[in-house]
């Protein structure tokens, strides 16, 4: 039998519909797969008996004509989303053993449309992280290496499982979510396509939260087509969560014509930082070439508050962290640790609970909200985030959509920069800024490292413009025309 | 604006997370060089701009004030760690 594995979600979709395979027999491979790529540390839980139940159900959806462009396509759903009954920990150790009552609307979303469950893939804790080596979990490898290296490299984070997954073809497509660029960068590091929508596209009810005025969902696939397809599943409204926005869901992939003939197209000149290699630069400018030999206008723009972004995300994500974490108390779920008094018993349990970086930022952030401090650093940075804002706005006016480099460099190797946050932070440095102005972004793979590790471009759009998003990171796509695949060095 | 072992002592207590006395030279060694990298902000001139609340233009939905969901005591309870009598259950507290 063909392998499975290897498919594409929209390749996936036309053989189940055309019964060349069976969604059993797709979930049966993925799940043999997974077994086999167990060192890479990929998923936390794997749900097989639920996975089989699930593609049963798929077959019968589609024998019955009633199926969907997910029906029967084996995902694995980053362990942030609550999932009824299963493991959704945010690989956190103070959510031990937590087992949901109810499911996430995005899960919901995508059952409804017939997905299948694979596992919960593992993440940087409390998604905090860009090199998910923050997980109680342990680390994911990466499966690309550089060169003839064995020396393991991280996937990104803190999405770091969920493209794990995807690049080692043991799962279809997975859910991510995004906060500062967590699906886009770990998108670059893996090979694949990672999209953040805009604020408000997708429900975050029983995502688990981290910084509630910038986390949104998203898929990692391995194409364009693909995470048009999987978005158009997970987006739409939802009384649950205020801040979704109740406009309808387009047909995504219909979007992507292949014409962006006269599109005008804004080429940041703040995005070209110190210290950026010149392969990268290199790199956005081949997607340049790229663009505009397929018809579309280079513009030149300015986002002049660009340098500002990350110390603005770096008070504004702690802040909304120290608050939505202060639900983990050893009282309602989760891990508890004794102590001498009620005060003890929160204080420890919190101690042991959580890792170092989630601690760092909950004490960054509950010193900026403290007395004193907060109009000089939490006021300010959401001040300085409206001048963020307002530079997109501008530029918006002169073009459609924004190209950049995704990440500043290639995936780097494990335990490189664990020892050093300022360093670690700097990755996101391309993909805070819209997650600032809650604008949408995708990174799409457009060619290889010196030494053979994947880079990605980053196209951005405007608020609710995935469509015209997407069809220009289709254009990108097919120009860069990036079919590597790494080697496999894990399993049998 | 840096802070010290007796600051990160008192953030830590408002954070509700124990930090031992060992650790909070290095933790407050920590905080400030993100502090530090943080204080960049100060030269932008925010002078009447108006502080960010939502990033998409929408206001909030209203709906009529009645009960619409609930009564799930049990499975609210379900992953308590400890629970009495259809209560969450927590150290004694009152002496």
């Amino acid at each position: 039998m063909t392998e499975l594995t290897k498919l594409t979600l929209s390749a996936a979709r036309d053989g189940l519909h055309n019964r060349d395979f069976t969604a059993r027999e797709i979930t049966e491979q993925h799940v043999n797969a997974i077994e086999d790529a167990k060192e890479l540390n990929t998923y936390i839980e794997v749900t097989t008996n639920q996975a089989l139940q699930m593609a049963d159900a798929a077959d019968e959806m589609i024998k019955s004509g009633n199926a969907k462009s997910m029906t029967g396509i084996p995902i694995g759903i980053k362990d942030l989303y609550c999932t009824k009954g299963f493991h959704s920990c945010a690989a956190s150790h103070i959510l031990d053993g937590f087992k949901p009552e109810y499911e996430s609307t995005v899960t919901s979303n995508l059952w409804n449309d017939g997905a299948v469950m694979l596992g919960k893939t593992n993440m940087d804790e409390f998604a905090m992280g860009s090199s998910n080596e923050n997980s109680y979990y342990g680390p994911v490898k990466n499966p690309w290496r550089a060169g003839n290296s064995d020396k393991d490299t991280v996937p990104g984070g803190s999405s770091g499982g969920s493209a794990a997954a995807v690049a080692a073809d043991i799962s279809i497509a997975t859910t991510g979510t995004d906060t500062g660029g967590s699906i886009r960068q770990p998108a670059s590091f893996a090979g694949l396509v990672g999209l953040k929508p805009t604020y408000g596209r997708c429900s975050r009810f029983g995502m688990i939260a981290f910084a509630s005025s910038l986390d949104q969902a998203g898929p990692l696939t391995k194409s364009v087509r693909d995470a048009a397809i999987m978005l158009e599943s997970m987006a739409g409204y939802d009384e649950k969560d205020s801040t979704c926005i109740n406009i309808p869901v387009p047909n995504y992939e219909a979007a992507l014509t292949g014409d962006i003939s006269g599109l005008k197209v804004g080429i940041p000149n703040e995005y070209r930082v110190d210290g950026m290699p010149g392969e990268i630069e290199k790199l956005w400018q081949q997607g340049i070439a790229w663009l505009k030999d397929a018809g579309a206008q280079i513009i030149d723009i300015s986002l002049p508050h660009t340098k500002y972004a990350l110390p603005t995300y770096y008070i504004v994500a702690p802040a909304e962290c120290s608050s939505n974490l202060a639900r983990y108390d050893g009282v309602k779920y989760g891990l508890r640790v004794t102590g001498d008094s009620l005060d003890d018993m929160y204080k420890n349990t919190r101690a042991a609970g959580f890792g170092d970086e989630v601690k760092r930022r909950i004490l960054i952030g509950t010193y900026v909200l403290s007395a004193g401090y907060y109009d000089a650093y939490y006021l300010k940075a959401q001040r300085v985030r409206t001048l963020i804002a307002n530079d997109f706005k501008a530029a918006y006016e002169k073009c459609d959509v924004i190209l950049t480099p995704t990440a500043p460099s290639a995936a780097f190797e494990l335990g490189d920069k664990i020892s050093d946050p300022l360093a670690m932070y700097l990755n996101d440095v391309f993909t805070v800024p819209a997650s600032l102005a809650g604008l949408p972004g995708v990174s799409v793979p457009a060619g290889l490292s010196a030494e053979g590790l994947p880079l990605g471009l980053q196209v951005l759009g405007q608020a609710f413009g995935e469509e015209q998003m997407l069809n220009v990171a289709d254009v990108l796509e097919k120009a860069a025309a990036f079919n590597v695949k790494p080697t496999k060095w894990w399993g049998e | 604006m840096s802070v010290d072992k007796d600051t990160v002592a008192k953030i830590a207590n408002l954070a509700r997370i124990a930090v031992s006395d060992d650790e909070l030279e290095s933790t407050a060694g920590e905080l400030n060089n993100i502090l530090d990298w943080v204080e960049q902000l100060s030269e932008v001139s925010t002078e009447g701009v108006e502080a960010m609340t939502s990033v998409v233009a929408a206001s909030l939905p209203r709906r009529e004030d009645k009960v619409t969901d609930g009564g799930y005591r049990d499975q609210v309870l379900k992953n308590a760690p400890v629970s009495e009598h259809g209560f969450f259950a927590v150290p004694k507290v009152i002496e």
